[in-house]
């Protein structure tokens, strides 16, 4: 049994809060600079120009990446021999959220009724987090401040067994087509094959923090990864919808076994602006 | 080839806009999102007149971070412009003659747009940190129990846009789609 301070997790998801508004991961710039090479459309490949300066801005000058700082997502996975002291895991992790969005100037987001009243919560609380646990005695963190523009583009179709891969790659090309300009492209697309309604919603989610472009380790589905690429990039949509060849940037999908009467298949959508952070305490 | 527009929008320069024209603003804009669109409609159907005058002006659909200490104001990009369609015909009946977001607008935002020869523009969502730095001045005019959501006054130099949808009938994003579209895509 190894004991982690709940101070320490406050600390941690404070820290990675504000370095993943401030600065993209290399691996995002490195997938923004490969599209740039590709991109066929002029006024794309200003687009394209223009989110790497900002990202050079933003991490250079410390103005956030993007005005819209997230719903606090916090995917936790801890080690089933760890055991935490001095508080409450999931109020230790809220109170790195609230600490992150006071200091590090990001804007509050989160409304606590979201039907009619929707007053601002004031501290971008509560987090969002999904927890996962894992063997060993560490923890590891991640967040992804999730922007809400390509958070609603997100779906989810019951389909039937018998329309098969080809019927789950149309759904999710249709689900970028039907999203057009919207979710700010170009996209990562995560997709969530098979378990239950609420199992694949949650892969789709999950599969955006893969590195970007990181093929799927199972031959099959990374091959439907490919598929759905192709395809979404012949959409013409492309970055901020100003028509061009690069409306998606990859496709991280994840699959799990189903029932014999189901085919789930979710789409999560990930703005240009793909920040994520982790840390192993 | 980038122009140099000054705001508010004259009548000459809605003419020669173009669907797809890269653009720098520089002037005034007044920033408004959803809350802040309810509350003028509301205000407008009750009879009672705008907390500024609307008419030639354009509109930002935006929600800054936080100013940090000794800026105008923090990350300061576009916000998805669908969200407030269903108020705008009524602001375009007012005077509205330009308006700047994210994201195509529905069927009767662009009628609208095109009976009262208005403008839309867009600019790039995700480069709010950029942005921010073309904005000199920002101060709340209205409705500042709204907190983030109140209305703004900007004031702003080559401010970057790009033009989707013209009085001439023009619309970048169909267009832009049409033209790079190809044919396996599913």
């Amino acid at each position: 049994m190894r004991e982690i301070k709940a101070g320490d997790i406050t600390r941690a998801v404070s820290s990675l809060f504000k370095q993943a508004n401030y600065e993209l991961g290399k691996d995002v710039l490195t997938a923004l600079k490969r599209a740039r090479r590709e991109e066929e459309s002029p006024s794309g490949r200003e687009v394209i120009d223009t989110i790497l300066k900002n990202a050079d801005i933003a991490s250079n000058e410390g103005i956030p990446l993007c005005q819209d700082c997230g719903t606090a997502v916090v995917f936790l996975e801890p080690g089933q021999d760890v055991h935490i002291t001095g508080g409450d895991l999931y109020k230790a992790v809220n109170e790195g959220v609230r600490r992150a969005y006071a200091e590090g100037y990001l804007r509050r987001s989160i409304v606590s009724q979201p039907f009619s009243e929707r007053a601002n919560t004031g501290d971008n609380t509560p987090a969002v987090i999904h927890t996962d646990i894992v063997p060993g005695d560490k923890l590891k963190i991640t967040v992804l401040p999730k922007g809400g523009g390509a958070e609603n583009m997100a779906k989810l179709g019951m389909l039937l067994p018998s329309d098969g891969r080809q019927g789950l790659v149309e759904f999710v090309v249709n689900a970028v087509d039907e999203a057009w300009s919207k979710p700010c492209p170009p996209v990562i697309i995560g997709v969530g094959i098979g378990g239950t309604a609420e199992k694949a919603v949650s892969m789709a989610k999950h599969a955006l923090l893969r590195r970007v472009g990181e093929p799927s380790p199972d031959a099959e589905i990374a091959d439907i990864e490919r598929e759905i690429l192709g395809k979404v990039n012949n959409l013409g949509i492309g970055p901020m919808g100003y028509g061009g060849r690069i409306t998606a940037l990859a496709v991280h999908a994840e699959s799990f076994p189903t029932h014999i009467t189901s085919l789930p298949v979710a789409v999560n959508l990930q703005c240009h602006s793909a920040r994520h952070r982790e840390t192993i305490l | 080839m980038v122009k140099k527009v000054k705001l508010p929008l004259t009548e000459e320069t809605l003419a020669e806009l173009r669907a797809g024209d890269n653009v720098l603003l520089s002037g005034i804009l007044y920033v408004a999102r959803d809350a802040a669109h309810k509350r003028m409609v509301e205000a407008l159907e009750r009879g009672e007149s705008l907390p500024f005058d609307i008419k030639g002006q354009t509109l930002y659909y935006m929600g800054p971070s936080p100013a940090p200490p000794g800026r105008p104001i923090g990350s300061a990009g576009p916000t998805t412009s669908a969200r407030m369609d269903m108020y705008t015909p009524r602001l375009l009946v007012a005077g509205l003659k330009g308006m700047i977001g994210k994201g195509v607008r529905s069927a009767e935002v662009k009628g609208a747009m095109k009976k009262h020869q208005a403008v839309y523009l867009a600019a790039i969502g995700g480069a709010g940190a950029l942005i921010s730095k073309t904005i000199i001045k920002s101060e709340v005019i209205a409705y500042q129990d709204l907190g983030p959501e109140a209305i703004l006054r900007l004031e702003v130099k080559h401010f970057p846009a790009t033009v989707i949808n013209d009085i001439h009938g023009g619309d970048l994003y169909v267009e832009g789609k049409a033209k790079y579209r190809r044919k396996d895509n599913g």
